[in-house]
């Protein structure tokens, strides 16, 4: 079974509950996907399947993904990106790669009617970029005090070093201002609020990585998490 | 924005709402569940401010209660909001009347709007 889409995020509403509660929720535009490859225990040491998203024209690819495409029958697609099959292990998935594709195709479309409205979903962005950022606003330093003689020295890690064993050097790892986002973030046990078909739209409760217009990778829960949610 | 997501809260917007404006004097009919019984409160204020649009617009009424200030702020299309009625218009320069906070007694009241 796939258990999992490509998806763009469109951005942030809300949705009133019965009782009057208001659900924020993210707007993904999730699939429809289409099956490009499959990847085989035999073939590459691992089962998954390889799913393209949004079609895209001939000239915008290059050649060695043009024979890729051909070789699937497919349209070219923008995104390509690889769900396992593997998780979880049963006996099908480690025996050999024959039950674990049942019913998978290349060229197969996949949409968003593999997620239920209720069910909990893991969600991998790239994080906004903040650019070149400081201790406070990157690893939640506390800076100093605003008065009581603080001179020019407000935002700043204070100590980076000292004492007697670790003097001379920095230690390895040492929190310090630098580039932060753009980079993977994931966030799991996301709930699914609402499925819409007809304009495959997934409603997500709360935010998701990135910036609208972002690609996100949207894969049933995985039991990551901590909390009674997870597991399994 | 992005057009679906109009599509979305369209879905959800409510048709039946009287228009009212800042200043007016409105009755809100609130849906309250006790338990499993459910029965309407009613509450009634002077508009002080409107804010957001489509779904996420809000409302402010405020009224003075046994000598006490009390304000409460809805979503306008929430499902719990029975009804709305509007019932007085007021004559205001404002497009938000928090000054009627500092205020007590007469110069705490809205003018009504004469011949709308």
């Amino acid at each position: 079974m796939i258990n999992g889409l490509l998806g763009r995020k469109i951005g942030m509403t809300q949705i009133f509950n019965e009782d009057g509660t208001v659900i924020p929720v993210t707007v993904i535009e999730a699939g429809p996907c289409i099956v490009v490859q499959k990847k085989t225990l035999d073939n590459d040491g691992y089962n998954a399947v390889q799913l393209g998203f949004i079609p895209t024209k001939k000239k915008s690819i290059h050649k060695p993904l043009k024979g890729h495409f051909d070789k699937a029958k497919t349209k070219p697609m923008r995104f390509l990106r690889e769900f396992r099959l593997d998780y979880p292990e049963t006996p099908e998935s480690s025996s050999g790669s024959g039950q674990v594709f049942k019913g998978i195709e290349v060229g197969q479309t996949v949409n968003v009617e593999i997620f239920q409205q209720g069910e909990s979903v893991d969600i991998s962005g790239t994080s906004k970029g903040r650019g070149f950022a400081g201790v406070m606003k990157r690893h939640g330093m506390a800076g100093f005090p605003a008065s009581r003689g603080t001179h020019e020295y407000f935002r700043h890690p204070g100590s980076i070093s000292g004492g007697r064993t670790i003097r001379s050097r920095i230690l390895l790892g040492k929190r310090m201002p630098g580039h932060m986002g753009c980079e993977k973030a994931t966030l799991l046990n996301l709930k699914v609020v609402k499925i819409i078909k007809e304009n495959n739209l997934l409603l997500v409760k709360g935010a998701t990585p990135g910036s609208h217009g972002g690609i996100l990778v949207i894969k049933k829960k995985t039991g990551r998490g901590k909390g009674k949610d997870a597991g399994a | 924005m992005y057009p679906v997501i109009s599509i979305i809260e369209k879905e959800q917007l409510k048709r039946d709402i009287p228009k009212f404006r800042v200043g007016d004097t409105v009755r809100v009919h609130l849906k309250i569940v006790e338990g499993e019984k459910e029965r309407i409160q009613v509450v009634e204020g002077i508009v002080i401010s409107k804010k957001g649009d489509g779904i996420r617009e809000t409302f402010t009424i405020r009224k003075v209660s046994y000598g006490v200030g009390v304000e409460r702020k809805f979503p306008l299309h929430s499902p719990s909001i029975e009804k709305i009625q509007a019932l007085r218009t007021g004559n205001v320069r404002r497009a938000k009347l928090y000054y009627l906070r500092g205020r007590k007694g007469k110069a705490a009241r809205v003018e009504e709007k004469i011949g709308v």
